[in-house]
């Protein structure tokens, strides 16, 4: 569109809001496009430098093997070899893609059905509770982990006493084998709420007078819900999906910080961000560490793009 | 492939009859099913949602008035307060121990929160502006690669940048938290979505009929068009900020430059290996509740902008 803009503005007549006399080769549209360029280099120059360079020199690092002996030798992709034949990599690998399996479908379920009752609901006590919910959302993620790791705690915790109550041993939250169930709610705790507020505006976004016709065609509540509502809030459940996606493969946070309170549960390779954390800085295996950085990210990316690639007539993005 | 973005509202067909004259108050009149026990019903969800996510936050409440020995074994049980009310006992301790090393943590916060969230977001408004409005040679391209970069992990990016820096000598200083903290992908992403719409050609058409620079335009037509999405886009690149953890535990060692978060961590592991006399636990959880006042205070004050500001969030 714009294209044909410039070509028939061009040579012959010179453009309406340009000054008069002065030989111009380009049009001034074309040329006040330039401008565009002004605005974006800034944060371009960030970019390249925070984004392309790092990773590009990560690259760079994981074709390389450092040894005491010989120093650096180039070693091409040995590295990912190795790291797709470790055991202790791919055992990240695997927990990460369980831990998204379960955590997101349920905090999709728990965020989605708030919302639909939270929007049917227009009571003080309702907004009163959107507003508790979404509190975790201003709570970093250190703190969020901090405060579970101590109600989780057998010595700190409320644990043997809210299960004292029903005659009941507090389960130990954790232990290796419950681990992933605590850490699973920690993340649902976390999120939840900050994605039940997308929904919820979604849901506002919506035209009520769907709601008056479903009603008028015998649909109760629950239909209406399911039939109309869901269905036309699928971009942001498309999108919120993404985000826990994204957020769910780099796992760091949260087992780092309760591996503080729960002394062995969590090894030092439960996700691959916390392996490429302890090969970098307990044992100064840079290159490895690059190696598998790189490779998260090329995962996650890939991942993702093709998720919103397969998605795309319902998120709006492409 | 083109990329183009349809920044309607899911519910696209329902738009047009967007403006009948039946609206909000429709819906509030007529809930579909509203019978006494359903209602019930509902309000007994809500109130298990409100437990669930206010305990944790009851609990550190209730938890930074207790004195170390207190926390374990105290008179009131882990959800009640204990008989010994240590509250100003441990805020003394906390801004006290090791120097008020605590209250530069929070400093250090507060300065990368702050540069990172502030920088971060200039950048995105004057590239989302760019992208938005003018059609310059590779900007397709450069809309194309930057929707791929919102979806680079960032914590990918945190292991390879500390070795770059490490090069330079910037590791273990501010610059190392600051710098990789500009990066926003995302917040150009939303200031572009968002400019396309709130600022119109004509507008700037008529600007430059009456001869204002393509500088001035930005700066006096666009910018407050744009204010909605600078609110959001600045709020939600603070709290990252302020949230982040594993940049700032890679980039920093020195005690003195943590921001809070690493530093409460630290704690937390000494208190966890260290001897009965390097445990700290009342600093930990006084600590953890001193530091998310300001987000929480600045959350409830300005709830008007992250309302609007999340549903922008949602691409829609």
């Amino acid at each position: 569109m714009t294209s044909a803009d410039t070509t028939l503005a061009a040579p012959p007549a010179p453009p309406r809001g340009a000054p008069r006399g002065a030989p111009r080769r380009v049009s001034a549209h074309a040329r006040r496009q330039r401008w565009g360029w002004f605005f974006v280099a800034p944060f371009s120059a960030v970019f390249v430098l925070m984004l392309v360079v790092p990773l590009a020199y990560a690259f760079w690092l994981s074709l390389q093997t450092k040894t005491i002996a010989f120093g650096s030798t180039f070693t091409g992709l040995d590295n990912y070899v190795k790291a797709f034949t470790d055991p202790a990599f791919l055992e990240g690998v695997w927990l990460v893609t369980r831990f998204s399996l379960v955590l997101i479908p349920l905090q999709m379920l728990v965020s989605l059905v708030a919302a639909l009752v939270l929007d049917a609901l227009t009571s003080r006590f309702a907004a009163f509770a959107r507003l508790m919910m979404f509190i975790p959302y201003a709570i970093p993620v250190v703190i969020g982990a901090l405060m579970w790791g101590f109600l989780y705690s057998p010595q700190f915790g409320p644990g043997a006493q809210v299960f004292g109550l029903f005659g009941l041993d507090s389960p130990s939250f954790l232990a290796p084998d419950s681990i992933f169930g605590s850490l699973v709610n920690v993340v649902t705790w976390q999120w939840a709420g900050y994605y039940m507020i997308i929904l919820f505006s979604a849901l506002r976004g919506i035209d009520p007078t769907l709601y008056e016709a479903a009603k008028l065609d015998g649909a109760g509540a629950f239909q209406t819900a399911i039939r109309i509502k869901v269905p036309l809030i699928s971009s942001s459940l498309v999108v919120i999906l993404v985000f826990a996606l994204i957020g769910t493969l780099q796992f760091f946070t949260e087992p780092q910080i309760l591996r503080a309170v729960a002394s062995g549960a969590i090894s030092a390779s439960y996700t691959p961000n916390i392996y490429a954390y302890s090969l970098a800085f307990s044992y100064s295996q840079f290159n490895y560490a690059s190696a598998i950085s790189f490779a998260l990210g090329v995962v996650v990316f890939l991942f993702s793009y093709l998720f919103l690639f397969l998605t795309r007539k319902r998120n709006g993005v492409f | 492939m083109a990329i183009t973005l349809s920044t309607r509202p899911s519910g696209g067909a329902a738009q047009k009859r967007r403006q009948t004259p039946l609206d909000a108050a429709k819906r509030r009149g007529s809930e579909p099913g509203t019978t006494r026990s359903s209602r019930a019903l509902t309000n007994l969800f809500l109130l298990a949602l409100i437990v669930y996510f206010v305990t944790p936050l009851w609990w550190l409440i209730v938890a930074s008035t207790k004195s170390e020995a207190g926390l374990f074994g105290g008179t009131g049980g882990a959800l009640w307060f204990d008989q010994d009310f240590a509250l100003g006992a441990n805020l003394v301790e906390l801004f006290t121990a090791d120097n008020g090393l605590y209250l530069t943590w929070i400093g250090n916060s507060f300065l990368y929160a702050l540069s990172g969230g502030i920088g971060s977001t200039v950048l995105a408004v004057l590239a989302g502006y760019g992208l938005a409005i003018y059609r310059f040679r590779g900007s397709r391209v450069f809309f194309a690669v930057l929707l791929g970069a919102v979806m680079v992990p960032l914590t990918a990016l945190v292991i390879p940048t500390f070795v770059l820096l490490s090069e330079v000598h910037l590791t273990n200083t501010v610059w190392a938290v600051i710098l990789p903290s500009l990066l926003n992908p995302f917040g150009v992403y939303l200031m572009r979505v968002y400019a396309f719409e709130a600022v119109p050609t004509e507008l700037l058409e008529a600007g430059r009929m009456d001869g204002a620079s393509e500088l001035r335009l930005f700066f006096q037509v666009a910018l407050p068009l744009l204010r909605p999405a600078l609110v959001t886009v600045l709020l939600l690149s603070v709290v990252a900020t302020w949230n982040n953890y594993f940049l700032p535990l890679v980039m920093v060692n020195d005690p003195k430059l943590l921001p809070v978060t690493v530093g409460l961590g630290q704690w937390l592991s000494l208190s966890r290996q260290g001897a009965a006399e390097a445990q700290v636990w009342n600093l930990v959880v006084t600590g953890a509740l001193v530091s998310i006042i300001p987000l929480v205070i600045s959350f409830l004050a300005l709830q008007r902008y992250w309302r609007g500001g999340l549903s922008l969030g949602s691409l829609k």
